[in-house]
């Protein structure tokens, strides 16, 4: 049978691919704004609506990071105002599990979930960071190598809080007067991390439970999703990677007694819509020149040497120093492990092009996945999914909140006469559109 | 007069899900709490309070043993409301005083200045448990905690100044970075870097509650926008206590221009513990308001202990263009007014007028069964009395509590 495509949309955040200087870019932090993207995410059937979080603004050399977009509301509240507003949309929410209690986290989204009618998703993210920790009273207590040991305790005690009340608990009989089942609830867990016990308040919502989203990239990362989680956030988004990626994440299920189908691989990807081919490459060229300013071009160039390059012209070469590994001229963000062979990659490329560092970073970054006319795209999207490059996509637009009404208005209708793409939800949770068992 | 709501389950009356009229799978839905906010609302009600602990509720027969996590709920409302202001009650004992900050920002966000919390501690052990990081803390420690948190919240949602995002195409710069504010914050049992990662709220500070259940609670009132104080034989005693505080703040400043920081400011200490005082003052102005000074960033103490900041400050310390002197204080009742009609009601209000109290914080028996009673009856009586406002009235709950704007404190400080 044809696979069906799985589609998300995503509010973008505190990345260069928001161009918030085009005329077109609205509030990035009003409401008005967020609802706007997840009604469009809505029209188009998408099955999720997803929101990024970062728990301390990006720095660079000491200094705030003030190029991209800075700040935002916080996810869960955000989301829980859309669940007013939508009727069918998945709301996936970002939340970090080393700054958070289990419990906190299984009542915030167990909430979610409720007022949602069953909609929610939780996006496990795993920054441990000292940097990060100086907002929280732990501070930066996690060593890198235990963030996903307190990552998986945490998801399994929110699991085993939502999965605390069974089937007939909650009783809602007015005429004897009983509520719940009494010890409906109760938990206990002790783990290397937590030791807690108690009574969870929430009962089942409508799907169960909240789906499990994962966006690590490291092999522990990969080894947590297969283990748990219902949906993956990648960032390989090209069809070579795309597949090795694919490949290597649905291997690891069988060990842990999954079927391929019950996790999906979404990777996140920009898209570009024109009415031509040529127009749209045209089009995609001009955005990702508005992506990638001088200052910007060096930004992303310190992030992958590891040092200050200020005294380099972006326009002119590629830095002729060695990278430094594991340095903190840039704080707040994913850095590279090995940025060795990368960087020697982005020398050879320049060479051969001619390309000065801005260009480079242009031409080795910030590439838009699907470039082209509706039907370039539309068929694109299909194939990777077909392929088995990706079960869906994340789609991040590059302007807030209308960049996704081209991909709404021009692609999804060629997706629904491919027969890959529904018309209509057929169901109401996140789960039914994610075609996941409760 | 203010009038508030309390929204919890199906009301304040254990039995009140029981009640044909309802049906008790809306209050996981949160379409009771909707119903209810839309139907206060529209009478002129103009805030309501959202129930929430840290812990389930008691796991009790016959009783509503479930509830949604507050702020959820209360965002969950915003969208479905106008004017109506939005506190969910929110615990700090075991909650990272960052993520508190960052959520009631958000939720003043996304409902356009109306939103405030309702600060509250835990002190059970039950609370601990389902947490785990730390042991049950008394009562008075827990308060001295929450009033830090409290203080870091605000400079939090001050760390951002109003005009920080500049979006400014030419420079390639979307915020200007010497408009954002490392708080540098520390009290004895945490500590936060700052900045938020939520831009400054449109309230600039959204309105911070005290309910008044323990002595304890009702030192840390002196803290908040509002104070919701049980009915009792001397509210009259402790609302004039909780103004006398004001008035003596108000007292020893010195008579500056407006803004300035007054030297003669008092020494604030208060609580036990909480270490050091730092020089205030507050001035009125020719109008006799409270004017805002600037906390006095050359009291000695400060330098002894660098980075502490008690909280031992009056509202009126930050808040430029206060109205009024002191917390807007509501006296916060249990009503069935379907039970027992509203002539009442209408004569216990205008007594805690009479007492010097701001407003009354309702909480309805039932929420589908009072709430329209005091939306169609007690209103109307006391709109006739002349005692409560059109009800059309809309803007940032602050405006409708007669808050001013709060002055940021790190405004200008590093340009
Ligand atoms: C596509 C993608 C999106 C991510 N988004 C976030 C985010 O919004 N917030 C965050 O704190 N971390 C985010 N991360 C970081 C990861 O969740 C994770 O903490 C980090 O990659 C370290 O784990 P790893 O070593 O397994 O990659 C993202 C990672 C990927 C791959």
């Amino acid at each position: 049978m044809t696979k069906q495509i799985h589609l998300a949309a995503h509010f973008p955040g505190v990345n260069n691919t928001t161009v918030w200087s085009d005329p077109a870019s609205g509030s990035q932090i009003d409401f008005a704004s967020f609802r706007k993207l997840a009604e469009t995410a809505e029209r188009g059937t998408f099955d999720f609506f997803f929101l990024a979080e970062g728990l301390r603004l990006r720095e660079v050399k000491g200094r705030i990071h003030d190029l991209d977009v800075v700040g935002r509301p916080e996810s869960l509240t955000v989301l829980s105002a859309l669940a007013a507003v939508t009727t069918h949309l998945g709301l996936a929410a970002t939340v970090n599990s080393t700054f958070n209690e289990p419990y906190e986290l299984a009542k915030r989204l167990a909430t979610l979930d409720h007022v949602s009618g069953g909609r929610a998703a939780w996006n496990v993210v795993t920054s441990w960071d000292a940097f990060t920790g100086e907002n929280f009273r732990r501070g930066g207590y996690l060593d890198k190598s235990d963030r996903y040991v307190r990552a998986q305790e945490s998801l399994r005690i929110v699991r085993k809080l939502w999965d605390s009340w069974t089937g007939d608990d909650l009783v809602l009989d007015q005429a004897s007067g009983s509520f719940a089942r009494e010890g409906a609830g109760a938990f206990a867990d002790a783990g290397p991390h937590f030791d807690i016990r108690g009574r969870f308040g929430l009962p089942p919502s409508p799907q169960g439970r909240p789906v499990i989203i994962q966006a690590g990239d490291s092999d522990e990362g990969r080894e947590f999703a297969a283990a748990g989680a219902d949906v993956i956030f990648s960032r390989h988004g090209t069809f070579a990677a795309g597949q090795t990626f694919y490949k290597d994440v649905k291997s690891r299920l069988a060990k842990y007694g999954r079927s391929d189908e019950s996790l999906k691989i979404m990777p996140a990807v920009t898209v570009v819509v024109a009415d031509t081919d040529a127009e749209a490459i045209e089009k995609a060229a001009y955005i990702r020149e508005q992506q990638v300013s001088g200052p910007t071009a060096l930004v992303l160039a310190e992030l992958l040497w590891g040092r200050d390059l200020s005294a380099y012209d972006p326009d002119g070469p590629l830095p002729a120093e060695d990278p430094v590994v594991g340095s903190s001229v840039t704080q707040g963000r994913v850095g590279y492990n090995d940025p060795f062979p990368i960087v020697a990659e982005w020398r050879a490329q320049a060479e051969a092009n001619g390309w000065s560092l801005r260009q480079t970073v242009i031409n080795q970054q910030n590439r838009q996945t699907f470039v082209g006319s509706p039907t370039t795209v539309a068929e694109a999207v299909n194939r990777h999914v077909q392929e088995n490059a990706a079960d869906g996509f994340v789609l991040v637009p590059h302007l807030t909140p209308g960049g996704l009404d081209d991909f709404v208005d021009r692609v999804i209708p060629l997706l629904r006469e491919y027969g890959v793409f529904r018309s209509e939800y057929s169901g109401t949770t996140l789960r039914d559109h994610l075609g996941l068992s409760r | 007069m203010i009038v508030g709501l309390e929204i919890d389950g199906a009301g304040a009356d254990p039995a009140a899900w029981r009640g044909a009229e309802v049906d008790p799978r809306a209050i996981l839905t949160g379409a009771l709490a909707v119903r209810a906010a839309q139907r206060a609302e529209a009478a002129g009600v103009d805030l309501v309070t959202f129930a929430d602990a840290l812990e389930a509720p008691e796991d009790v027969p016959e009783q509503v043993s479930v509830r949604l996590d507050a702020l959820g709920l209360a965002a969950r409302v915003a969208p479905a409301t106008e004017r109506i202001g939005l506190l969910p009650a929110i615990t700090v004992t075991h909650t990272e005083p960052f993520h508190v900050q960052a959520s009631v920002a958000t939720l003043d966000h996304i409902s356009g200045g109306r939103a405030g919390w309702v600060a509250d501690v835990s002190t059970s052990a039950a609370a601990a448990e389902v947490v785990g990081r730390r042991q049950p803390v008394p009562v008075a420690e827990t308060w001295r905690e929450a009033r830090y948190v409290v203080d870091v919240s605000r400079r939090l949602w001050d760390s951002w100044e109003d005009d920080a995002i500049v979006r400014d195409a030419a420079t390639g710069r979307y915020v200007d970075r010497e408009r954002l504010h490392y708080v540098d914050f520390v009290s004895p049992t945490f500590s936060v870097k700052g900045p938020s990662i939520v831009p400054r709220p449109p309230q600039g500070h959204p309105v911070t509650a005290i309910r008044v259940n323990t002595p304890a609670a009702l030192e840390a009132a002196r803290d908040a926008d509002l104070v919701l104080l049980p009915d009792s034989e001397d509210v009259a005693a402790q609302i004039q206590a909780l103004r006398a505080n004001q008035r003596q703040s108000a007292a020893g400043g010195r008579s500056v221009g407006g803004g300035q920081s007054a030297g003669g400011g008092r020494s604030v200490g208060g609580g036990q513990n909480v270490g050091s005082a730092r020089s205030v003052g507050v001035t009125a102005d020719a109008a006799g308001r409270a004017v805002s000074v600037t906390p006095d960033s050359a009291s000695p103490d400060q330098g002894s202990r660098p980075g502490v900041r008690p909280p031992e400050s009056d509202t009126a310390d930050r808040v430029a263009g206060v109205s009024r002197s002191g917390p807007v204080v509501l006296v916060s009742v249990g009503v069935r007014p379907h039970v027992d009609g509203v002539d009442g009601l209408v004569a216990a209000v205008e007594e805690w007028v009479a007492a010097g109290v701001d407003g009354v914080h309702l909480r309805p028996g039932s929420l589908e069964l009072d709430v329209p009673v005091i939306a169609d009856e007690l209103l109307p009586r006391l709109r006739e009395l002349g005692l409560v406002g059109a009800a059309e009235r809309g803007g940032s709950l602050r405006g409708r509590l007669g808050l001013g704007r709060p002055r940021n404190t790190f405004s200008g400080s590093a340009r």
